[in-house]
Parts: structure tokens; C-alpha cells; sequence
């Protein structure tokens, strides 16, 4: 009888031990930091400086990889386990916000000594800005641009990359002729929204309009940027093919594929790493032409956010500060080659000489953010799909935009329904 | 203490384990497929909407549920009847009397089903690369053009079927040879003094003695080519045009992806639903063959 009493209790605690678990135990001073990507990886190294410095803070750093970051958050969510702090793509913030997990941060900002704001992009910081509350400050920058091959483009007689999309169209055309059949002049991955996305934020039109309550992927802004897109497939400049399918995207670069690439950021690391020594010279980057001059890209990148669970939210602010500041960022960007979001950082040495990153702060001007709206990395993956049924011939470029919009209506039924009743503003 | 009584005690514990990992969670999801749960109402409650059936009007007015239904109908078509048609020539050929070294072949069959798939798909994504693949050598070697295999919507599932079978037949192959190895060799000797060729007795021995477990075996596979989702999740995202977006990539999109737990649990029942008409047609007809 006893056996069976004790058999109960120890299966009781089994039982009831992962509902303990939900809650830690957690100290004012304990600052639980969830770093996502490769940044995780460096992130307890770029910490130890302030660790010393503020010896009662204790901070636990969790890595986390992209592709399951945003499911881990809303489960974490939901369980009510999210960390205090954690580094968050930028076009999450409005889906935390609806939420209510984010902290709004103006106030503290305002207040701090290391954390100016006049001192970052204001593309980059109104990314991080949701119905005017700040909530996040920008942590590094995830803008695309043109990557392209200064020598086959100089092959085909051209010495500078080009500013508008005609200039661009010329260009391509000529490499193509120069290429011949099996290889292309751009890489326009199938399988990414983020080319697409960031060649219709080079129009004035806004892609949701009312407020985010509808589509307007029916506007002749967007239309034209369609058309453009898939005239790149249709005369067979760029390949009809994703990424898992080039299987490793800078050995064909290295290859000359093809010579124009739209990407972000990491792959100035990369392709200095993997390209060979002889093709050093022969890529560069460029600001993205747009319509008619220099044109706008996405204001993506990651931002550090607090969430309002936090029990520790000054030390937490504490080592947000610690992370932004000038030297941290330069180290961060030494470690990991992410471009630092404010200017002072910019003007440190490696950073200033290097001639890749130069792009960027010209593209760093001419930034746009996404709409801000909970729902906006879905109708992203339609526009995409809708993208790759003009390429893939199933559907003309009129009836894509149509059916684009229809279903970006489906998906904001809830949101304006919830606009309605005056929960969103 | 009445036996009966008795016999309720020992139940209880078992029942109350079903009860709550199973009965309840299948309840709660059957009530949440009523519901448009979200993000809104995983915030607050309040932002939650009770609206009967619609997500299940609403799924079958949706062309891309019903692309990925036929996708997913499609799959196991072409699936189990060349899977468990592998499965069992492998199983033949590693049970036959002049095959050499049957224990290394057999191993190395069912070494495909005990690697990881994620680590694999690498490997396939080369064999069915465009340009380098050793898939399009081998075409290439006997006159055929190249086939854009993860690029070519019609093609794309035809791939993923291959992967498929390649990764799974060792398993049925393993059960098979048992059932092979369970009929008596004097069925075999009887059928060769009356006369019987290789064919007739693979026809009249071979196959009724493995029909039983042959049954068995198809409604395991196809229960489980029904739920595809780790092959299209690792090779082509669904792609290429959602051509190989099945209906458990479709609920895993919505459930996890974007979070519309409500229209998710939807595509769970609906895909629960036929999976077991399709179950009981297939034991039906098992039992009638059986009957005849």
C-alpha cells in the first residue's frame, strides 16, 4: 500500500514538474537574453565586457536559429516563457505589439546617456516604430542590395552599376547577349519575397492602404513593378529557379551564373570567405537602381526589444544600452560583419574603408520600411507566390494583382473586424 | 470487492491517461475549429469568434486546400503502390536462395529508413540538381534531356515520390521478408513437382501467403504517405508553385507558420475524416479478397 502511495506521489511530481518549469525563478538582477542567428553565437562573447562591469547583473544568453525564431517566440508566448530581452526582425515588432509582449521604449531612450536616437538611420529606427510608440532600438541592419560582377559587367561595356531600371535593363540585356543560353544575368530567387518586396517599396504607392485595412496590390505602381519583375524571367534574364535548387549561391556568383544578385548584408562576409582569391576584385556592391534614379530599398534588420513580462526590465535596459554603444557595435560588426545602425559607428575605420559596406550608407538614406501590420510576413509569402505564378506562366500579371489583392483582403478580415472594435487604432 | 469493480481500478489509471492526453486535446481542437483562433485571440480572449462551421466552408471554397488535397492524393497514388512494389522485389531478392551476401543487402536497404531525413535531403538535393545532378547523367548517359526536377512543377512531385520510396521501402521491405520467410518451402515444392513456372508460383503461393500482412503493410504505408510533410518541408517548401504542398504542410502553414490555430484544427479533422474512409475501404475489400 505504501509501494503504491509513493508510486502516485513520484508520478504526481513527474506530472506537475513541467508546469514548475513555466515559471522560473528569477532575480531582479538575472537578464535572460534570447539572441537569434548567428548573432547568438557571438552574443556571449560581446557580453563579457559587461559582465565585468556590472557584476550583479547576471545574464543567461539562449541561441536561437532564424528559420525557428518566430515560432519559438509565439509558443513562448503563449506559455509565457518569453526571455527579457531578444533580438527580433524588425518586421515582427508590429506582431509582438499586437500582442502586447513589447515594452515601448521612448521614454527610457529619451532618458539615457548612451542611447541618442538622432544618432541612428531614420529609415532603419521608424522600422521600429509602431502608431508613433518606439519598441525596439535597431540592433544591426538588414537592408538588400545589389551585388553584381564588376568584371563581366565591364565585359559588356559597361564601368559603373547602374541608377535606374532602364540603365539596369540595358545592362541586362547586354550580359545575357554576352552570356549566352546557359547562363543568366540575374538571380532573382524564387523562393524570396525580399527582391520583389524591395523593388515595389521603390514606389510611391503604400502596398495596404486605409490604414492597413485592405490590399493595394491593384495600384498601377505595383502593376508596373510586377511587370518589371517578370520581364526579367520572360526574356530569360534571370532563371526560374529557388535557392535550394542553385544549391550554393556564391560558387555559381563565383561561376558567373549570374552577375547581378539582390541580398543583404551577410554576404559581403560570405562571399570575401568563399569566392577565390583571383575573383577578389572582380564583385562589388551597389546601391538598388530604382524607377527613374537611386531607388529605396527595405528597412529590415534586427531590433532588441524588451518584453513587457520582464521582472528585470532596468538591468535589462542596462545591457541594451551596453549593446548598443558605439565600440560594442564596431566589435559586434568585426565578429560578425552585421552593419551597425548608427552613424557615430559608421565612422570608425574598418568600417569606413571597406569598400563593400560604402554601398550602404548611401542605400542607408534611401530606406522604407514594410507596412506595419501583424500580418504582413503572410501577404509578403502571397505576393511572392502570386510573383511565381506571372514567372511560371499559370497567371497573366493583371490577374495576379487581382487575385493578390483579394486574398490580402481575406487575410486583414480579422484585423479590420478588430479596427473596428477599436482594439487597433 | 466485486471483480468487476476491481477490474474498473486497474482500468482507471490507463483511461485517465487517455483521457487526458488524448480525448481531451481532440475535443479542445474539434471546439477550436469552430473558433478563428489567432494571434488576436491568443492575446486576449475576447478577440476570439465562435463561427461554427465556417472555417470548414471557408477551407472548401479554398482552391489551394484542394490543390493540396489533390497533391496529397496524387503523392500516395504514385507512392504506395511503387513503394510496397519495391519493398517486396527487395524482400524477394533478399530472401532468395542464390542471392549472396543477404544479410549486408539487408542492412543496407533498411539503412535509408534510419538516417535522418533533413541530413539526407542534401544529398538528394544534389542528385536532382539541374546542372550537376547525377539523376540527369544518367538520363543524359541514355539519351534523355535533362529534367529540371525540384524546378518543374510537374516534376516536383514525381521527386519528392522518388525520395520517398528511396527513404521508407526497407521498413515494409523488413516486414515483408518475415511473411516470406513464414511460408513452408513444401507449398514451393508441391507447386514445382505439379509443374508450376517462377511467375505461377510467385502468383499462387508467394502472394496468398503474404496477402494478410500485404494488407497490413499498404494501409500502414498509405496512413503514412497521407501525412506527408518532412520531404516537401526539407526539399522544395511546397514548391515549386505549391506543387508539392501537401494537406499536412497546408495545416502546418496555418497552424505554426501563421498562427490560425482555428483553421488549422479544421484541416486536421477534415484530413482525419478521410483517412479513415479511405481505411475502411481498404480493410473492407482486404476482407472481402480474404472472403473469396
Amino acid at each position: 500500500m505504501v509501494n503504491r502511495r509513493q508510486t502516485m506521489l513520484a508520478l504526481a511530481a513527474v506530472a506537475a514538474a513541467p508546469l514548475g518549469c513555466t515559471r522560473r525563478s528569477h532575480g531582479p538582477d538575472t537578464v535572460s537574453f534570447w539572441a537569434v542567428g548567428r548573432e547568438g553565437e557571438v552574443a556571449a562573447d560581446l557580453i563579457q565586457e559587461f559582465l565585468s562591469e556590472r557584476p550583479d547583473i547576471h545574464v543567461e544568453v539562449q541561441k536561437l536559429p532564424w528559420t525557428a525564431a518566430h515560432e519559438k517566440l509565439l509558443t513562448a508566448y503563449a506559455g509565457d516563457t518569453l526571455p527579457d530581452l531578444c533580438s527580433l526582425g524588425n518586421t515582427w515588432i508590429p506582431e509582438f505589439m499586437a500582442l502586447n509582449a513589447l515594452t515601448p521604449l521612448d521614454a527610457l531612450a529619451k532618458a539615457s546617456r548612451e542611447i541618442a536616437l538622432d544618432d541612428y538611420f531614420p529609415g532603419i529606427l521608424d522600422s521600429n516604430r509602431v502608431e508613433g510608440q518606439l519598441y525596439g532600438i535597431p540592433w544591426y541592419i538588414d537592408t538588400r542590395l545589389l551585388y553584381y560582377r564588376r568584371d563581366l559587367l565591364h565585359q559588356a561595356g559597361f564601368d559603373a552599376p547602374p541608377t535606374t531600371w532602364a540603365e539596369w535593363e540595358r545592362m541586362l540585356g547586354a550580359i545575357k547577349t554576352m552570356v549566352g543560353r546557359d547562363r543568366y544575368s540575374i538571380l532573382l530567387p524564387l523562393n524570396e519575397f525580399e527582391p520583389l518586396l524591395v523593388l515595389s517599396l521603390q514606389q510611391p504607392s503604400e502596398l495596404l492602404r486605409d490604414s492597413g485595412r485592405y490590399g493595394n496590390f491593384r495600384s498601377d505602381d505595383f502593376h508596373r513593378t510586377l511587370e518589371f519583375y517578370a520581364s526579367m524571367f520572360r526574356r530569360d534574364w534571370a532563371p526560374k529557379m529557388t535557392n535550394t535548387q542553385i544549391s550554393n549561391v556564391w560558387d555559381e556568383f563565383g561561376r558567373g551564373l549570374f552577375s547581378f544578385y539582390i541580398s543583404g548584408p551577410w554576404n559581403i562576409a560570405e562571399f570575401r570567405k568563399r569566392l577565390p582569391p583571383q575573383l577578389a576584385d572582380a564583385w562589388m556592391t551597389a546601391p538598388m537602381p530604382g524607377p527613374t534614379g537611386p531607388g529605396a530599398s527595405s528597412a529590415g534588420g534586427a531590433s532588441l526589444v524588451i518584453f513587457n513580462r520582464s521582472g528585470s526590465k532596468p538591468a535589462t535596459w542596462a545591457l541594451m544600452e551596453y549593446l548598443s554603444r558605439s565600440t560594442v557595435q564596431q566589435r559586434f560588426y568585426e565578429l560578425t560583419g552585421n552593419m551597425p545602425p548608427r552613424r557615430s559607428t559608421w565612422q570608425s575605420s574598418t568600417l569606413a574603408s571597406s569598400p563593400y559596406a560604402k554601398a550602404y550608407l548611401a542605400q542607408l538614406d534611401r530606406v522604407r520600411s514594410p507596412p506595419k501590420v501583424p500580418e504582413w510576413e503572410r501577404i509578403a509569402q502571397e505576393m511572392r507566390l502570386a510573383a511565381e505564378r506571372v514567372v511560371q506562366n499559370v497567371s497573366t500579371v493583371d490577374a495576379a494583382c487581382v487575385a493578390l489583392d483579394r486574398k490580402t483582403d481575406e487575410i486583414l478580415e480579422k484585423r479590420r473586424w478588430m479596427m473596428d472594435k477599436d482594439r487597433v487604432t | 470487492m466485486r471483480p468487476q469493480r476491481a477490474a474498473w481500478w486497474f482500468v482507471t489509471p490507463a483511461l485517465i491517461v487517455l483521457g487526458v492526453f488524448f480525448f481531451l486535446p481532440v475535443l479542445a481542437a474539434l471546439a477550436m475549429s469552430m473558433t478563428d483562433f489567432d494571434l488576436y485571440a491568443l492575446d486576449d480572449f475576447a478577440n476570439l469568434r465562435w463561427i461554427g462551421f465556417e472555417n470548414y466552408a471557408r477551407l472548401l471554397r479554398e482552391p489551394l486546400f484542394w490543390k493540396s488535397l489533390g497533391n496529397t492524393l496524387y503523392f500516395v497514388a504514385l507512392g504506395v503502390p511503387l513503394s510496397i512494389g519495391v519493398s517486396l522485389g527487395a524482400a524477394l531478392l533478399v530472401n532468395s536462395k542464390v542471392a549472396k551476401f543477404r544479410s549486408v543487402f539487408r542492412t543496407v536497404y533498411f539503412a535509408p529508413v534510419v538516417t535522418t531525413l533533413v541530413a539526407v535531403a542534401v544529398v538528394w538535393r544534389y542528385i536532382f540538381h539541374t546542372r550537376y545532378g547525377f539523376l540527369n547523367y544518367a538520363l543524359a548517359s541514355i539519351g534523355l534531356d535533362p529534367v529540371d526536377w525540384m524546378g518543374d512543377p510537374h516534376w516536383a512531385m514525381p521527386a519528392i515520390v522518388i525520395l520517398a520510396v528511396w527513404k521508407n521501402f526497407g521498413y515494409n521491405m523488413i516486414i515483408l521478408l518475415a511473411a516470406l520467410q513464414n511460408i513452408p518451402d513444401d507449398l514451393y515444392e508441391a507447386a514445382r513437382i505439379d509443374g508450376a513456372s517462377g511467375w505461377q508460383q510467385f502468383r499462387h503461393v508467394t502472394l496468398p501467403g503474404v496477402g494478410p500482412v500485404l494488407l497490413l503493410v499498404s494501409i500502414l504505408t498509405m496512413t503514412g504517405y497521407f501525412q506527408l510533410f518532412a520531404e516537401p518541408y526539407v526539399m522544395t517548401e511546397g514548391g515549386p508553385l505549391q506543387a508539392t504542398y501537401s494537406v499536412l504542410y497546408f495545416m502546418f502553414e496555418e497552424g505554426f507558420k501563421w498562427w490560425s490555430l482555428g483553421r488549422a484544427s479544421a484541416v486536421a479533422f477534415l484530413l482525419f475524416i478521410l483517412m479513415f474512409v479511405v481505411t475502411v475501404v481498404q480493410l473492407r475489400l482486404g476482407r472481402e479478397r480474404g472472403g473469396a
